[in-house]
């Protein structure tokens, strides 16, 4: 090594395999004896059957947390060796009670007569899932231009006031009322992670300290425009509320009034194939993508690395600011206080890691999240199960499907590109062998 | 090898640079930005009256009178001061040097006696009890410090630990169980804090499982680790903790053990030697992580393996290993801290009582540039910050309370920007490494 050696070189050669995800190999082998054998294989090494594996084994993880902090299952366990049946029903039932608290709170309610307030649990799952969906393509298109964006709350709760404010305060013809609303909304959240954008390509700042710390910045700056007259507090009250949003700016119901669900349902859809128009077929995803792969690379091809940067934040930041918007406009238009963003910001990160930062996997994630989310509620109302097994199971879901090898070794399916009949436990040291 | 046991690992790629470029008009600007709007804070609302610095607790052995200052002359003196330094730092820069650190230091001390000076002028009881205003930051700095030397550790073994705030928060809940299990004055929380140190080594052997033998992102496991260890404390408070209160959660608190002597230095005795025994520990922390990692073996291999773990493998250093259980002891360090939350200042464990703590200690680390001691003194400056509010609002300042409060995280922002600008980590930090 020459003495002109440069760290930053050694970045780029000291791990030379991004192995983010193993490679998997469709083909079978060659001379493989039956087709059924091979279909099975491919089934049992494919992608899908780690996803509904996970979802299985974080489920099961989960009905043992509810089992063993069961009152009735610790009565029944003290005279296990007595009669230990009554410990297996007892499992059997708090076990069974949640989970099945947890869909029919999340899907179809059985216990309605009519197929209309049965399904209503569905309508609210999808309603959870709008913000999350939002917020979770936000964050997913910054991890894909390489930053990671922990600023979802402060650019959710600056989101939600501009579009409060205009919500609130004007008074504009239906329709009209609504689009400047969220217009606003956009706007304001984009702004505010643009903060972290801007400073990140001018000075190097980083961008996850620079967003946590806008977290709070606006978090104070909301509190304080709360309880300040004048500004967002409603006229004549202590509380640091704003008034309830005027009629013409709220989002209408999908439904008709019996369901809760939201225009913003459909903008958070749109949302998602523009975030895939974007990433996939012009030629501004292009260069996000670059620059999150590599920006020394993209600098090199010509990609101006630092504009890339801000772009990539104002977009994510609109896209959280729109989930913003949906928490004032749809969810919550009775007024709003300093926790209109209910942790949204957050779960997004969680919601565009399980999609993998691809926006039909964030869609996908953000409704499974969203119906953990209803349920939940369901079930701690029916059950008296506390509402954070959800979270959980959730972040127990996203780390088994980040560990596909963990979870093939757990269900001994056979690792792809292995032999078949022939368990390996670790295909990465047979790659490490033959190197 | 020598050559990495240099203690700045910072420096070396400036001193390529040096003939061809660095010089930063950051700091200059920055000090003109500060004095600017310190200046127009003044100017907008003046405050006529006295300021009282206090510079002793009533029940301190050696007594020192109070200091009480003027303010409007102690203000303007001071945005003289503050001007001049600036004009300095300028001058440096066109002469084409770097303006020191300790000028820095001596910019924020100015700036800040001017703003105490100012805010206290303009309060209904212009006294700044100093001695209760630095031991309540030390006291808020505790945890940040501890999250910070775990995030110094497992960044400069190169793995990106995000997962800080989730250790802190395991260490939390399991010291209090523990000690209130246990009981008794003493055994409980001793055992308590060994307990805590353990609950964060299994965070940490997830975190270290996941990341170096499954290769998955670090970021992310970091992530969702905080996520799971939040629900399992959250759901096991509401569960388990909550009815049964009283045998589960109520930890008998650490007590304070006064080092004869030493805590009777006027102002920084009761501060640092009047403290709970998790506080004497941390300083033995810091100075081992301090000198561990910059002056033996272990050190220079775990930042060898941070930096570049291909050439740390081919002189037989094992990668995995090596990444694997300095993770776990940073996890240790991470999860001892967490005690303090509960057996060092409230006592019973609460839900999500942590409170970002650990993305605090995080923003500590990188403003600290990976270094145990610079992360140290961020993660003062950020407790002291957040004690100067509730300290301003007790006294009844003029600034909304929300502000106040803010300015921590609004300096953070700045300092990054302006002051630390471009930091370099640790090279490998988040990049698995599997041998070829």
């Amino acid at each position: 090594m020459s003495d002109r050696y440069d760290p930053d070189v050694a970045l780029e050669t000291g791990a030379q395999v991004p192995p983010d995800e193993p490679v998997i190999e469709k083909e079978p082998e060659p001379g493989e004896p039956s087709r059924w054998q091979q279909a099975l294989r491919q089934i049992a090494t494919g992608n899908a059957i780690i996803s509904v594996l996970a979802v299985l084994l974080a489920l099961v993880v989960g009905a043992v947390m509810i089992a063993f902090t069961d009152e009735r299952v610790q009565a029944a366990s003290g005279y296990f060796f007595a009669r230990p049946g009554d410990t297996f029903v007892a499992i059997w039932d708090s076990v069974a009670g949640a989970y099945s608290a947890l869909f029919q709170g999340a899907v179809y309610n059985f216990r309605r007569d009519d197929f209309i307030s049965g399904i209503r649990p569905l309508t609210e799952t999808l309603n959870f899932a709008t913000p999350l969906i939002a917020a979770g393509l936000g964050v997913g298109l910054a991890f894909k231009v390489g930053m990671f964006n922990i600023g979802g709350r402060g650019q959710m709760l600056l989101a939600a006031s501009a579009a409060g404010w205009v919500a609130f305060s004007f008074d504009l013809p239906f329709g009209v009322h609504m689009i400047v609303a969220t217009v606003a909304g956009i706007v304001a959240g984009a702004l505010w992670a643009g903060i972290a954008g801007v400073l990140k390509a001018r000075t190097g700042a980083h961008e996850v300290i620079v967003t946590i710390m806008l977290n709070y910045v606006a978090f104070y700056l909301v509190s304080w425009m709360l309880r300040t007259q004048g500004l967002l507090q409603a006229p004549g009250t202590n509380n640091p509320t704003t008034p309830p949003m005027k009629d013409t700016a709220i989002f209408f119901d999908l439904l008709g009034p019996r369901f809760n669900l939201h225009f913003g349902f459909i903008l958070s859809i749109a949302c998602v194939v523009l975030v895939w128009w974007i990433l996939e077929r012009s030629s501004l995803g292009f260069q996000f993508r670059a620059v999150g792969l590599n920006p020394k690379a993209a600098r090199v091809a010509g990609i101006n690395v630092n504009r890339m940067y801000v772009y990539g934040m104002l977009i994510a930041g609109a896209l959280v600011g729109l989930a913003g918007v949906d928490q004032v406009l749809g969810t919550v238009t009775t007024g709003f206080s300093s926790g209109i963003d209910a942790g949204i910001g957050f779960d997004a990160i969680t919601v565009a890691l399980l999609g993998g930062s691809n926006p039909w996997g964030i869609l996908a994630a953000g409704i499974l999240f969203g119906a953990f989310k209803a349920g939940g509620f369901a079930m701690q109302a029916a059950e008296g199960v506390p509402i954070d097994i959800v979270l959980v199971v959730q972040s127990l879901i996203v780390l088994f499907i980040a560990a596909p090898p963990l979870v093939r070794a757990i269900f001994r399916l056979p690792q792809p590109g292995s032999k078949p009949k022939k368990r390996t436990r670790s295909t990465r040291k047979e790659e490490v062998a033959a190197k | 090898m020598t050559a990495t046991s240099q203690h700045h690992a910072t420096s070396s790629p400036a001193e390529h640079l040096d003939s061809t470029t660095v010089i930063s008009w950051k700091a200059p600007i920055s000090f003109a930005v500060v004095t600017a709007l310190l200046a127009v804070l003044f100017l907008t609302t003046r405050h006529s009256g006295d300021a009282v610095f206090r510079l002793s607790a009533p029940r301190d052995l050696i007594q020192i009178p109070e200091i009480v200052l003027n303010g409007p002359v102690t203000t303007w003196t001071c945005v003289v001061l503050l001007t001049a330094i600036t004009a300095a730092a300028a001058a440096l820069v066109r002469a084409k040097r770097r303006v020191p650190l300790w000028v820095v230091v001596i910019f924020a001390v100015i700036g800040l006696v001017a703003f105490l000076t100012w805010a206290a002028a303009g309060a209904r009881t212009p006294v700044i009890p100093l001695p209760g205003l630095l031991a309540g930051a030390l006291s808020l700095s505790v945890p940040l410090i501890f999250g910070a030397l775990c995030g110094v550790i497992s960044e400069r073994v190169g793995v990106i630990n995000i997962a800080i705030e989730g250790q802190l928060l395991a260490g939390a809940f399991t010291s209090a169980v523990v000690a209130s299990v246990i009981g008794q004055q003493w055994l409980g929380p001793i055992v308590g804090l060994f307990a805590a140190a353990i609950s964060g080594v299994l965070v940490a052997f997830v975190l270290a499982a996941f990341s170096i033998k499954y290769f998955v992102d670090q970021v992310i496991v970091g992530v969702v680790l905080n996520v799971l260890v939040i629900g399992l404390t959250s759901f096991l408070f509401s569960q388990v903790l909550a009815p049964n209160a009283a045998l589960l959660n109520s930890p008998p608190r650490l007590q304070r053990i006064p080092i004869p002597l030493l805590s009777e230095i006027p102002l920084i005795g009761p501060m640092f030697f009047r403290q709970t025994l998790i506080v004497y520990a941390m300083y033995v922390i810091i100075v081992l992580v301090y000198i561990g990692l910059f002056h033996t073996r272990w050190g220079l291999r775990l930042r060898s393996v941070g930096e570049h773990p291909q050439a740390a493998d081919t002189v037989g250093i094992n990668v995995a290993r090596t990444r694997f259980w300095n993770v776990s002891l940073a996890g240790a360090i991470a999860g001892f801290g967490g005690a303090f939350f509960t057996l060092g200042a409230v006592g019973a464990f609460n839900k999500e009582m942590t409170a970002g703590a650990g993305f605090i200690a995080l923003a500590a680390v990188i403003f600290g540039q990976w270094d145990p001691i610079r992360a140290t003194l961020a993660a003062l400056l950020f407790g002291f910050a957040s004690n100067l509010q509730n300290t301003l609002s007790v006294i009844g300042s003029p600034v909304p309370s929300e502000f106040m409060l803010m300015l921590p995280y609004v300096v953070t922002i700045l300092a990054v920007a302006g002051f630390v600008g471009k930091v370099r980590g640790p090279a490998a930090a988040g990049k698995p490494y599997i041998k070829s």
